[in-house]
């Protein structure tokens, strides 16, 4: 029997990785994190039962990017206009060829 | 919607969510802005994904089993313990591990987000980060252990721990019964995942 994956969409291990990575690179303190982290949880929470999956790293992602905005990192226009991006990038981006950024 | 832009739709790369997107988005400006380092990023995931997982636990609780001295070091000061093993907190955090008894029976929630003992179990399984559990664990633990199939005698009080930040903990289970003269290695196998979060026992060989 295989054991479950660590994470079910790659998009949970990136964004896991990367609150990690800034946390080791002294840009929060995991108590301020978790603090906040669980401050979104339990707002979303009630509105919805959280299931612990998708809407788990939702809630995650959330958190970090309030957290870098609060900390001046990253503004939510750049966040937004990079997003489109990326997006206008796969949209444009022939089947099987690799997607980047101009 | 023209037949020929349903076409077009087929012929580009698949279109990731939009909570992905947003992800690339923030790897992408961070990376810019030289604050992360894209391999850093990838050692992580390869290390929960490939090297940390509850087998890291197991190891622990089969050696607390075979070395009542190393247990007993373990139940006072987990931190030093587990660093000469390899394992600690890469966000600073303590570890405590509590022991299961005839008459006590431990079990761990984050009521307030996910924290859990990362360096010996990975990541935790999506009900550990559910409402319900997160909730129901304080609440009426015997109802929660019954549907993880636990069912303990009336003498066997229920402490629940609930993680922070700053403190995780890992259940040392009961040395199951037929277990004896079992090697180390052989003891690691019967160590759950669910019996270290306190949501089930050890199994019997």
């Amino acid at each position: 029997m295989r054991p479950e994956p660590a994470f079910e969409a790659p998009w949970h291990a990136q964004v896991f990785a990367l609150t990690v990575h800034l946390n080791e690179q002294g840009h929060f303190t995991w108590t301020d994190w978790a603090a906040r982290f669980g401050a979104t949880l339990k707002r979303n929470g009630a509105t919805a039962e959280l299931n612990g999956g998708e809407d788990y790293f939702s809630a995650w992602l959330d958190t970090l990017e309030a957290l870098l905005r609060d900390l001046g990192t990253a503004e939510t226009a750049e966040i937004a206009t990079l997003t489109e991006a990326w997006r206008q990038a796969y949209l444009s981006t022939p089947h099987g060829a690799p997607v980047t950024l101009d | 919607m023209p037949h020929d832009a349903h076409d077009h739709d087929d012929a580009h790369a698949l279109l990731p969510s939009d909570p992905a997107l947003r992800v690339k988005a923030l790897e992408t400006l961070l990376t810019e802005k030289g604050l992360i380092d894209p391999e850093a990023l990838d050692e992580i995931i390869d290390t929960y994904e490939n090297k940390i997982g509850p087998k890291n636990g197991a190891h622990v609780v089969a050696r607390a089993w075979s070395d009542p001295v190393f247990k007993a070091a373990l139940l006072a000061d987990a931190d030093p313990v587990l660093a000469e093993m390899g394992y600690y907190g890469r966000q600073g955090e303590h570890m405590v591990v509590v022991e299961n008894t005839d008459t006590l029976h431990n079990m761990v929630v984050c009521t307030l987000c996910s924290c859990y003992p990362w360096p010996l179990l990975g990541i935790p399984p999506g009900w550990y980060k559910s409402d319900a559990y997160r909730a129901r664990a304080v609440r009426e633990p015997r109802k929660v252990l019954a549907e993880f199939g636990v069912t303990l005698p009336a003498e066997t009080s229920v402490r629940v721990w609930d993680s922070t930040a700053e403190v995780r903990y890992l259940v040392l289970p009961r040395r199951p019964e037929g277990s004896e003269g079992l090697e180390e290695a052989a003891l690691q196998d019967l160590v759950s995942r669910d019996s270290m979060i306190g949501c089930g026992l050890a199994r019997t060989p």
